[in-house]
């Protein structure tokens, strides 16, 4: 019974930071319709930019999220002001913009990258906040990774509401299911796509304060994590929150399990093959509904 | 054809005498250009940042700041000037950078890359074109045949078979000492790296008696430590052992600290040497051993690393750094033994010579550096080398390693 706490809660704390990886690019992709590859690239910025707070000027990182999400949200929102908007405006119809904006972001990753290249140079950073332990039902956890679980759950949870409770919330699933007949109730595609793109930044850039915490990062890391997004979102359904949210915690506790009864060598397996059932079970994802 | 009008014609001499002129100039060398294909984006950034481009930087410094190399043929110094490729992480562009540096550039030494790979990949090439390799970052048991087959490569950082005869000598003689029992946990990354070593020492280990109570392999990238922490903890161990990465070096001593996993003897893998690892942990890194090691009671190696400090901003590594820079001055001497540009008779001398450096005196063995640490342990400041026990500097290991702070 320890043993299965023990799983259970290391494996939601894992699976909360796979979440709180996945929801902004969840955001980007679903409601803004910007695949973007530049994702993990604009997470490790926000790590650089928590690490340069805390070593450089002595600012605690969870004081650092003030400065870090706002400046990750308005960098987000000119991003897509300034560069995605052209694609978006050329774009046929999803299928060229998805093509586009792959292309684009691609382009954006190497940009981005350089830049933290030469600022920061290529070597791994690490340092340690909160790595303290919490007790909690004979399991222990180190505090940090609670943090990120918890931000998660916040943030998920609390974007879904905003979708499915708000009016705001129902205009931008409106351009989410179709960007083409929204303009028709009166809905500002551009301005609050740019909004949710921003919105997904902001997400970002609490993400990356909150993992570089615990993990070690540097320049070049960026494409690991937007891969790690990237399963959670298409396994999750795409602009789903509470699905990026469940298909996370779940990876975490099934890569958790597999480490504790089977072997740690198979972790990597077991995502892969989560992802291929999901995907052949159902295509469009745990929570996505069908192509409307 | 049209006809060349007399002004162009007289453009044409004035060019032509230039050009010729500038050629006189390049035969007269009034420096002396190395180069070198680095990665500097891409996976091996990290590594080649850490170990092998501060120390080629801080050495170029040093080298011009003192006026330069030596060349006897000219009666003087000569300064030198460095042509620098990014590698992208990529052997087939290193290779390429590595030609065009020979063939276009024309430099009169190469720098080698960073990691095992790289250099291996690199090898033919450096001996086809005829430059000094100096493969400081490589570490493979083929080294002895390598260096029979190419004679300008020359390998410094000694074999994984003696770090795998350092692990288990030193936990023997801790054995025997009454120190630690025969359990032993051992984890390792799963790619050559990990394979290799693990299963070298999983053999002299059980040769040695010991008793492997936890023995996995996690796949690359993992920095979620804590499922196999977990279970190694649970097999009550006196010894960890960990051949791992610096991120996952990091997140083992991480989450060890955080689920008191604190066995008697506590060793990680790549990683343990960097200064960042004991800015990171402090007082927590404390007898917490690993591979590498220097003998900071040296004068040279105190210098350098306050040295390196100075000019790089931070301090470097306990392993490969001194190595690479020890390497550096060994090819700065052979050079000025030779006293010019002739790399057939500067490959003969750091094959045959015998060098004072910051590590000590180095004198090759068969294209091989003997002069290097296999284990290291962190003991106050310093991560000092254990292992082996016999070479002069080597500490005594601590043991039990102190409770977490």
């Amino acid at each position: 019974m320890t043993l299965v706490l023990d799983i259970v809660l290391s494996g939601l704390v894992l699976g909360g930071m796979y979440a709180l990886i996945a929801l902004g690019f969840t955001v980007q992709y679903g409601i803004a319709r910007i695949m973007n590859l530049s994702y993990g690239e604009l997470l490790v910025a926000a790590a650089f930019a928590a690490l340069y707070l805390y070593s450089g000027m002595a600012v605690n990182p969870v004081i650092g999220l003030i400065v870090v999400v706002p400046a990750s949200f308005a960098a987000n929102w000119l991003l897509y002001q300034v560069v995605l908007t052209p694609l978006v405006k050329r774009a046929k119809n999803q299928g060229m913009l998805e093509v586009d904006s792959i292309l684009g972001t691609f382009g954006i990753l190497f940009v981005i990258q350089g830049v933290m290249l030469l600022t920061f140079g290529g070597t791994l950073q690490s340092y340690s906040y909160l790595s303290v332990p919490v007790h909690i039902l004979g399991t222990t956890l180190a505090l940090n990774r609670i943090l990120a679980l918890l931000f998660a759950v916040i943030i998920g949870g609390g974007l879904y509401l905003l979708l499915t409770r708000t009016r705001y919330g129902t205009a931008l699933r409106a351009i989410a299911v179709n960007p083409d007949a929204a303009p028709l109730s009166g809905i500002n595609v551009h301005s609050a796509s740019a909004l949710a793109f921003g919105a997904g930044g902001a997400i970002v850039g609490a993400g990356g304060v909150l993992i570089s915490m615990f993990l070690t990062f540097s320049a070049a890391m960026g494409v690991t994590f937007t891969m790690k997004a990237l399963i959670v979102v298409i396994m999750g359904g795409v602009g789903n929150m509470l699905g990026a949210l469940t298909a996370g915690l779940l990876l975490g506790i099934s890569e958790t399990a597999v480490a504790r009864l089977v072997d740690p060598g198979l972790t990597i397996a077991v995502t892969y093959a989560l992802f291929l059932s999901v995907l052949l079970w159902r295509p469009t994802g745990l929570f996505g509904r069908p192509v409307r | 054809m049209r006809r060349i009008r007399p002004a162009n014609f007289g453009m044409f001499v004035a060019a032509a005498t230039m050009g010729l002129s500038l050629c006189g100039l390049a035969q007269a060398q009034e420096s002396i250009k190395i180069g070198w294909a680095i990665s500097k984006t891409g996976p091996f950034a990290a590594g080649a940042g850490v170990t092998t481009l501060p120390n080629y930087q801080v050495w170029v410094k040093d080298v011009n700041d003192a006026g330069g190399i030596m060349l006897k043929s000219l009666g003087k110094k000569l300064k030198v000037e460095v042509i620098e490729y990014d590698d992208r992480s990529n052997s087939e562009e290193m290779i390429k950078a590595v030609e065009r540096l020979a063939t276009q550039d024309k430099v009169d030494f190469i720098l080698p890359p960073w990691s095992t790979g790289m250099n291996l990949a690199a090898a033919p090439i450096f001996n086809k074109l005829g430059y000094p390799q100096l493969a400081v970052t490589a570490n493979t048991n083929q080294a002895p045949e390598l260096t029979k087959r190419w004679p300008n490569l020359t390998f410094w950082l000694g074999l994984p078979s003696e770090i795998v005869d350092g692990i288990v000598e030193t936990f023997t003689k801790l054995e025997k000492d009454g120190k630690v029992n025969k359990k032993v946990a051992m984890i390792a990354v799963g790619d050559q790296f990990g394979i290799e070593l693990s299963t070298a020492t999983r053999a002299g280990l059980k040769k040695a008696g010991f008793d492997l109570v936890y023995d996995k392999s996690y796949p690359f990238g993992t920095q979620d430590m804590q499922p196999v922490l977990k279970d190694a903890q649970a097999a009550n161990p006196d010894i960890l052992l960990a051949f791992s990465y610096p991120p996952d070096t990091f997140a083992i001593t991480d989450t060890s600290k955080v689920i008191g996993f604190n066995p008697k003897v506590f060793f990680v893998g790549v990683g343990t040497a960097f200064p960042m690892y004991k800015s990171k942990f402090a007082g927590n890194a404390e007898a917490i051993m690993g591979i590498g090691g220097s003998d900071a009671s040296l004068e040279g190696i105190k210098w350098y690393i306050q040295h390196h400090k100075e000019i790089i901003g931070r301090e470097p590594d306990r392993w490969a750094s001194p190595v690479t820079y020890a390497s550096l001055q060994v090819l700065q001497q052979a050079i000025e033994r030779v006293g010019k540009i002739d790399r057939a008779a500067v490959i003969n001398e750091i094959n045959s010579g015998s060098f004072d450096t910051i590590i000590g005196k180095v004198k090759l063995d068969n294209g091989l550096n003997r002069n290097v640490w296999a284990i290291g342990q962190w003991q106050g400041n310093d991560f000092y080398g254990v292992a082996p026990a016999g070479k002069q500097g080597a500490k005594a290991p601590v043991v039990p390693k102190p409770a977490w702070q």
